[in-house]
């Protein structure tokens, strides 16, 4: 078994979702930019209100229970389940079986927050939070919601190069992954270490031909030696 | 088949499903192009995300194939209803329904609040005095200046003020009730203690202001908003209640679940406590701070409770299968 904060979800069409669990502290300072940004609202709208007199400060109070309840409602349904403090930080909700974020899920989640606010500074969320394996607080529990990190589109990068040769040996599953995984991330490694691994492949081979070598086959395996993707 | 030969064979079908994903995702209306298809086309696209996927493509491909079903996926299961229709049905049937469901909890948590209010009221028309032991003291002099047939302004308030107090109800009332509903998932403890001291203060107001010769312009002035405000207290207390109990004998479910559904099935109610309190800060603004004769405020005061009453105890019965 793995220890992880990874949250692996079964669907019903056979695949399987992996999200990342977001654990407290990036989600108190998504929380924290929420509160600065309320705050931020508040004032900018109250300056033209004040000059309004008796109507204005009633708007105002109106304002301010807007902001203080709906305000994480009102976004996380804009933006699927993303307030801009969540944004800023790259956290999203979603229920617990990876679907989208519902009105009603949105709104147990909120409405439940004074429960997890108590006595002070989210001190029973924070230690529901650790308890639960799933990192959730007492309103995430009641919604069946959880907080995730909103993972990275993949970016299809090639290794440069012209030209594909065929490997010099049967070719199993598991090998044409690593081709595969390799010609995706090499552009994020330093050469060094790049030619590091190629060294692994092709041991009786100088570093600079060896990695060219396993650019070649690794492009041999994605089966397009002209480049362009989806 | 070689990843790049698989692509060149597929693309079509997924930029046409591209399309009309785009189109579904959009707000109105979606275009009837390609709509037949649709279904088809998210069928082959997950048997052709689960070749890629045997085959080992490159991951790109797998997760942008695998980002491509999850979207059609959400929108061939979208539950699409108008909205107007849904909220005339839940005012209709929903929330009574949903109250009536649960009356016991509301029932305990009315009990809770009408027994402390009578409790304190009657130790206070036996000692005077005890006012200050519920009520500060600021608290007992704004009461006073509110009511008192001497102390108050007698000259209506102005609009500007209506507005500024129906703001205050808002901000005020509705953030207790969540506060209360909230609170009752502390093991019912919040909840409890909300409608103990919201009876407390309550009895304690009636009965100080009734000593002091000042109970007409309170009654008259509470009596109309106090239909939809005081109802709609009893209610986010139930639902906190209900909350807590789940909380602490969940019967034979997982706590974890019988929250959920105690949760799922308190919303409804809260929909309906948001909606008492927005149509109870209106009257308490705007109806219940204009002087008129007491017989029309306490006519309109008990058609406003007789109403609301009707409403919960016989709104959506034919309908329901309760």
């Amino acid at each position: 078994m793995r220890i992880d904060d990874q949250l692996h979800i079964d669907t019903p069409e056979g695949a399987r979702l992996s999200l990342s669990l977001a654990g407290p502290i990036p989600r108190a300072l998504a929380y924290g930019l929420d509160l600065a940004l309320r705050g931020l609202i508040l004032f900018l709208v109250s300056i033209p209100l004040m000059l309004m007199g008796g109507h204005g400060y009633g708007l105002y109070l109106v304002l301010m229970f807007l902001l203080e309840w709906f305000y994480p409602v009102f976004f996380e349904m804009l933006w699927q389940g993303r307030t801009p403090g969540k944004r800023a930080m790259k956290l999203a909700v979603v229920h617990g079986n990876g679907a989208p974020l519902s009105l009603n899920g949105s709104l147990v989640r909120n409405l439940l927050r004074t429960a997890d606010l108590f006595p002070i500074a989210y001190l029973t969320g924070f230690v529901v939070m650790l308890i639960s394996p799933r990192l959730q607080r007492l309103g995430d529990l009641a919604a069946d919601t959880v907080v995730i990190h909103v993972p990275e589109p993949l970016q299809a990068q090639r290794s440069p190069g012209e030209g594909s040769e065929a490997p010099d040996w049967p070719l199993s599953r598991d090998d044409q992954l690593v081709l595969l995984a390799f010609s995706e991330r090499a552009p994020g490694l330093s050469r060094q270490r790049q030619e590091e691994l190629a060294r692994l492949a092709f041991p009786e081979q100088p570093p600079p031909a060896a990695l060219e070598k396993l650019r070649r086959v690794a492009r041999h395996v994605l089966g397009d030696p002209g480049g362009g993707r989806p | 088949m070689r990843q790049s030969q698989f692509e060149l064979r597929y693309r079509p079908l997924w930029e046409r499903l591209e399309t009309t994903l785009k189109g579904l995702e959009g707000v109105g209306k979606p275009p009837a192009e390609n709509l037949s298809a649709f279904a088809a086309d998210y069928q082959s696209l997950c048997h052709q995300l689960a070749l890629a996927r045997e085959r080992g493509y490159s991951l790109a491909l797998q997760s942008y194939l695998n980002d491509l079903m999850l979207r059609a996926h959400r929108q061939l299961y979208r539950h699409r209803a108008p909205l107007l229709p849904r909220l005339a049905a839940f005012f209709a049937r929903g929330f009574p329904q949903a109250v009536r469901r649960q009356w016991r909890w509301h029932l305990i948590s009315t009990l809770a609040f009408v027994l402390s209010a009578a409790l304190v009221w009657g130790l206070i028309q036996h000692d005077p005095e005890l006012v200050h032991t519920v009520v500060g003291p600021d608290q007992v002099a704004d009461l006073e200046e509110m009511y008192h047939p001497d102390l108050r302004d007698t000259g209506d308030r102005g609009r500007a003020d209506d507005v500024m107090m129906f703001g205050y109800y808002i901000y005020n009332n509705i953030g207790i009730a969540f506060r209360t509903f909230a609170g009752g998932l502390l093991l019912g403890v919040g909840a409890l203690l909300a409608m103990l001291f919201n009876g407390s203060f309550f009895g304690a107001a009636a009965a100080h202001l009734s000593l002091a010769g000042a109970s007409q312009p309170f009654f008259t002035f509470v009596i109309a908003h106090g239909a939809p405000e005081l109802t709609a207290i009893m209610l986010a207390g139930g639902c906190g209640l209900r909350l807590g109990w789940s909380v602490l004998a969940p019967g034979s479910w997982s706590r974890v679940d019988a929250v959920r559904r105690a949760a799922g099935e308190c919303l409804p109610v809260m929909y309906g406590v948001f909606v008492l309190l927005v149509i109870a800060a209106f009257i308490e603004a705007f109806w219940s701070s204009r002087e008129l004769a007491p017989q029309i405020k306490y006519g309109v005061g008990a058609a406003c409770w007789g109403v609301l009453y009707l409403y919960l105890f016989l709104a959506g019965r034919r309908h329901g299968s309760e």
